[in-house]
């Protein structure tokens, strides 16, 4: 079986260069390539252009990235909670494109499945079309949208083989399992990492032909964003 | 007049036994606390969750398991965990039957407007622009004007679209009201002790009232 093991952060990230495209996985702060982010803040790349569905916040995430101005363009789906972003946003030093999430999803996916592009009702009128191809199927309206094009994805397992198969858990798989398929190199760190045949081959959700690097990740944070409970008594 | 929890409460009588719903953020989150006993829905959170349940007791949350305001929440039995391609995938193919979500402004032509005030800074659409696009069934929840007491049901949407002639149903704390398809507002309930004039006065659309409105039952 073909090994992709790889023994680190900054390994698995050495040819990842200024004026990169990467696609990071996570929704919020949750399943985000927590391994990678900080061995690209060390290793200083700059004018990447990160698609991801959200932004981090200040000090967490790719907020980390924007604090190291590591980022020229993000393109993401929702950007609040991250002052940072805000700043460098309205000071003209970041470019963002907003698309719809949906959207996001499904043009890595396209990527993934090697299709050219998309037909989505997605901001069909609205200004989000402009400039696109309309097309109509059966008396309604579609934008046509790319599949992303993109050097590195870097995404964020539970569990990973040496083969570079991938289990998430929870709702922390979100963009992880599209993204991975969508990298033209894709880097997956693992909370565990075993040995090939360890996993069900029922059970993978991303097939290792899609994963190129593969490492155990260390020191996960997994901060929460949104910190909610409900009482005992009730 | 009806409370935020009234428009909410309200709203969940629109919900029928076997729905899938999708809650936006706000008033449409209230929801989920006064589905009437007897009525079984799944509700879809488009991180990558059907079925989900409420907000953890203290201790037991899990930052792998959240919903699409990044609560930590969690699982039901019946439960499914997907990709994001999944999840707007299953919009897209009309699965979910109930969307509920809030607005700045609709127009009598059943526009919306919801993400992005010029002049602001823009935080994104998130899944707005795909649940709005595809959903076959959409409730507006939010206030009939706003802060500065200008109506938000208009003949045409001045904020930037989210998108276009799908709204149908609008719930304020005035009143219900339909999205005709020929286009206008057409008011089926009045809210308790608001008169078809308080509607009228704060509705710039085009408003459509039979004589005798019925005033709504909310408990």
């Amino acid at each position: 079986m073909i090994n992709k093991v790889v023994g680190s952060a900054e390994e698995a990230i050495s040819d990842i260069r200024d004026g990169s495209t990467l696609m990071l996985g996570g929704f919020g702060l949750c399943g985000i390539p927590e391994n990678c982010i900080a061995a690209l803040v060390k290793k200083g790349v700059k004018e990447l252009t990160c698609i991801a569905n959200n932004a981090g916040v200040d000090d967490f995430g790719i907020g980390l990235m924007l604090q190291t101005r590591q980022v020229k363009k993000m393109i993401s789906s929702y950007v609040g909670e991250n002052a940072e972003f805000e700043r460098q946003l309205l000071s003209g030093e970041l470019e963002v494109e907003l698309i719809p999430q949906g959207t996001l999803a499904t043009r890595c996916l396209a990527a993934g499945y090697g299709m050219p592009a998309i037909f989505t009702p997605a901001g069909v009128g609205t200004e989000i079309a402009e400039g696109k191809e309309v097309r109509n199927f059966n008396g309604k309206d579609y934008l046509m949208e790319y599949a992303f094009e993109a050097d590195f994805a870097l995404v964020k397992a539970w569990k990973g083989d040496t083969a570079g198969n991938l289990i998430f858990r929870s709702t922390s798989r979100n963009f992880n399992p599209v993204m991975a398929m969508a990298g033209k190199v894709t880097i997956a760190e693992v909370e565990e990492l075993v040995e090939a045949g360890a996993l069900d081959p029922d059970q993978i959700h991303t097939p290792g032909v899609y994963v190129h690097r593969i490492f155990k990740g260390n020191n996960y944070e997994k901060r929460i964003e949104q910190r909610t409970v409900r009482s005992r008594i009730s | 007049m009806l409370s935020k929890e009234g428009i909410a409460k309200r709203i969940a009588k629109e919900i029928k036994n076997g729905y899938y719903v999708n809650l936006g953020i706000g008033i449409p989150t209230l929801v989920a606390n006064y589905i009437p006993a007897g009525i079984d829905v799944v509700l879809q959170s488009e991180n990558g969750l059907l079925g989900m349940g409420p907000f953890p007791f203290e201790g037991e949350e899990d930052p792998d398991l959240i919903n699409a305001g990044k609560q930590t929440i969690t699982t039901l039995p019946g439960s499914a965990i997907f990709d994001s391609a999944m999840s707007f995938g299953m919009i897209r193919a009309q699965k979910i039957d109930l969307t509920i979500l809030g607005a700045m402004e609709v127009s009598e032509h059943g526009d919306i407007a919801n993400w992005k005030i010029p002049g602001k800074m823009v935080k994104g659409m998130g899944g707005a622009m795909d649940l709005v696009a595809s959903a076959k069934n959409i409730i507006v929840a939010m206030q009939h004007v706003n802060k500065a007491g200008e109506s938000k049901l208009l003949p045409n949407c001045t904020l930037p679209l989210t998108g276009v002639k799908c709204i149908k149903k609008i719930v304020t704390e005035l009143a219900v009201l339909d999205v005709l398809p020929e286009g206008g507002f057409k008011l089926i309930e009045r809210a308790p002790g608001v008169s078809v004039a308080e509607i009228r006065n704060a509705t710039l659309g085009k408003l459509y009232a039979d004589d005798d409105v019925p005033e709504m039952v909310v408990e």
